[in-house]
């Protein structure tokens, strides 16, 4: 039912732009997948050359292990959901649903019970003779994936679905994808700009930047192990404070900042003296006794969490996320602290070249 | 009946249901209870009633009065005009039965050289619309869905461009193409295809060639506006499922463009059946069309009351041809219009 999916070395140029920079991927078979990255990056241009839109420049794109290259996009084993949507407007629910089975020539009545079957799956039961019109965005978001899903394809591609849907919808959506997902057990690719979309859903995530995986890991490998400062300050919040590294010994680094000498988990390729970043997440700082001397900018009480600015030596501002039971309502803007954390919990990375 | 009653009834009859139509709307809107601003107020009672009257005036004059004429014109004989609306001047049906039997009065044997011309006129235009269909739907859609913006520029130029020339000169030079000693057939003779030349206006394929030329950006705009706004997005979710070219212009793009097609084809139709200036200049010898013979009733035979008719029989035949299509195509008149 489910197909991998191998990305093999795969360039895309239109004209003197790359798109696609040499991006390798292997995707299991039932794996959720998310493509994470900002707009531009070239995630949407993967997921065409799956779905077959587009042809590589170069590389293979492999689906169940069979190469895809000369097979159009009617004839692959994929089924991709548009960022719109594109649901047709001028059929029915249950039409939208069947017309694929339609195109494979299955009989109405059994196109039919198949379309109110998918409907019950996706928690839309009896909406079969409703028209798209009718329907709320999060509705229609359903029958997109019931539209999908009726052809059977072994890869579901997802390009932003979500993006449409007000705020409370979205995050509701994301438990339910995650649910059809595992009942239907189809591999699915998911692409989007949303972190949280990517780190609840997945199992797996890519991180993309300029037409180049940065990084691919589950979602605790990519928020606590960034690979490249673009990773590091993308997923999620990050304070970055950019130095020369001293000493590297141990799997920590000591770099040299306006802040100090602060150490760190280090990253890959650190050598004394080279440019490199640490990056601390602001829920890893704490008010303490010695360390960073800083002054309270500002507080935001955002319920379960407060954030304090932090304005520091030489102009750096960070920023610190505190929880209810630390003293954050002592911190009023204007106070001096002293900020500290765990070199454990903070990771230095070299400064690409780009 | 007197004259006088009957002018009155031509003259207040619109503007009665005019009226009507007015308080109709007025009734409604008071019912249902609509609280945006009237007509009025939305542009100030100067320019409303300006407006109303410029509408209506146009509407009046241009339209309904002059088609009220000819309908009453066809049911009177044709008399001097110091006879009208004297004891001679009678509704009759006169005009009708000799489009039908070729006599005034005698009904044994049909009109055969009108009925025939009628038949063919109204044929050929249909063929005419959907030959017009089938050239301008390929490239329609090429131009809205698939070509980049330049090359649809370049296009609409190349289309639009052989309409700066009068479409009389447009039918001489087909005249001159088609011609015995004309363009196509020295190339046919110089390739060697035929040995004798063909007589391309005689056999009318000048003429039908000619009416399709004339009309085909008639049908290119609607039916472009209309394929231009399908979400492409949906052509690809359809190839997506699956689907092969073919099914997705049949069920996914053919729907969309309904009303562009029906109003299109309304349009190439209506100006096919009553084309004239093309008839006469490229018709050949022995051509049939319709509108050469109501004009000839007017200022050849003189016999306007029977023009008249024969203006109605085309008109009747034309509107029938729209509510056809509209009722095969469901979409309404508001549809086509757009």
């Amino acid at each position: 039912m489910s197909a991998d999916i191998d990305i093999d070395h795969v360039t895309i140029r239109f004209g003197d732009f790359v798109a696609v920079k040499d991006v390798s991927l292997k995707i299991a078979g039932g794996e959720f997948f998310s493509i994470l990255g900002p707009s531009g990056c070239g995630k949407t241009t993967i997921l065409r050359t799956v779905s077959g839109f587009l042809a590589p420049t170069a590389g293979t794109v492999r689906i169940g292990g069979k190469d895809m290259a000369g097979v159009g996009p009617n004839k692959r084993p994929t089924a991709l959901i548009f960022q719109n949507l594109a649901l047709f407007p001028l059929m029915s629910v249950a039409e939208n649903i069947g017309y694929g089975l339609r195109v494979r020539g299955v009989p109405g009545k059994e196109r039919r019970r198949k379309a109110d079957e998918l409907l019950s799956l996706v928690a839309l039961p009896g909406s079969g003779d409703k028209r798209i019109g009718e329907l709320s965005g999060g509705q229609k978001q359903r029958v997109a994936i019931a539209r999908a899903l009726a052809v059977e394809p072994q890869v579901l591609l997802l390009d932003e679905p979500l993006s449409a849907l007000d705020l409370r919808l979205r995050q509701h959506m994301r438990t339910e994808l995650r649910a059809i997902q595992k009942r239907v057990g189809v591999t699915f690719i998911y692409i989007t700009h949303d972190q949280g979309e990517a780190l609840t859903m997945s199992d797996r995530v890519a991180v993309m930047n300029h037409g180049v995986v940065e990084q691919v890991g589950d979602g605790h490998a990519v928020y606590d192990s960034p690979a490249t400062p673009f990773v590091a300050s993308f997923v999620g919040e990050n304070n970055g404070v950019s130095g020369r590294i001293s000493a590297v010994a141990d799997g920590f680094a000591q770099i040299d900042t306006a802040l100090g000498s602060l150490k760190g988990r280090a990253g890959a390729g650190l050598e004394p003296g080279a440019a490199a970043t640490l990056f601390v997440r602001p829920e890893r700082l704490r008010p303490a006794a010695e360390g960073i001397a800083a002054m309270v900018s500002a507080t935001a009480f955002e319920g379960h969490l407060t954030h304090v600015g932090l304005s520091c030596a030489d102009g750096h501002s960070l920023t610190m996320s505190l929880g209810r039971d630390i003293g954050a309502h002592a911190l009023t803007p204007g106070a001096e602290v002293r900020i500290g954390y765990n070199p454990a919990e903070a990771i230095v990375l070299r400064q690409e070249a780009r | 009946m007197s004259n006088a009653f009957t002018a009155y009834l031509i003259f207040l009859g619109p503007l009665v249901v005019v009226l009507g139509f007015v308080i109709a709307s007025m009734l409604q809107r008071r019912g249902a209870g609509v609280v945006e601003p009237g007509f009025f107020e939305r542009n100030g009672a100067g320019l409303a009633t300006f407006l109303i009257l410029a509408v209506g005036f146009w509407a009046l004059v241009m339209i309904v009065l002059p088609q009220l004429y000819l309908i009453d014109y066809s049911f009177h004989p044709k008399l001097p005009p110091s006879q009208r609306g004297g004891p001679r001047d009678i509704y009759t049906l006169a005009n009708y039965r000799y489009f039908l039997f070729g006599s005034p009065n005698d009904t044994s044997q049909w009109n055969a050289t009108h009925l025939n011309a009628f038949w063919i006129t109204i044929l050929v235009s249909m063929i005419i619309t959907i030959a017009n269909f089938a050239i301008c739907y390929p490239l329609a859609y090429y131009m809205a869905q698939v070509a980049r913006p330049k090359i649809v520029a370049r296009l609409m130029l190349l289309l639009v461009v052989p309409y700066f020339i009068n479409e009389i000169l447009r039918a001489f030079a087909f005249l001159v193409m088609f011609g015995t000693g004309g363009l196509i057939n020295d190339i046919l003779v110089g390739l060697g295809l035929i040995h004798e030349r063909i007589d391309f206006i005689g056999v009318d394929v000048a003429l039908y060639a000619g009416l399709t030329y004339a009309y085909v950006l008639i049908m290119m705009f609607p039916l472009y506006n209309a394929i231009e706004s399908l979400d492409r997005n949906q052509v690809e979710a359809a190839r997506d499922l699956g689907a092969p070219w073919w099914h997705i212009h049949w069920f996914v793009v053919l729907p969309h463009a309904k009303p562009g097609v029906a109003s299109g084809a309304t349009l190439v139709f209506m100006l096919c059946a009553g084309a004239l200036a093309a008839p006469l200049i490229l018709g050949g010898p022995k051509t049939l069309w319709f509108t050469p013979i109501v004009y000839d009733r007017f200022f050849q035979a003189f016999n306007w009351p029977q023009g008249a008719a024969y203006a109605l029989m085309l008109l009747a035949a034309c509107m029938a041809f729209v509510l056809i299509v509209m009722r095969l195509f469901k979409v309404s008149l508001s549809e086509i219009a757009r």
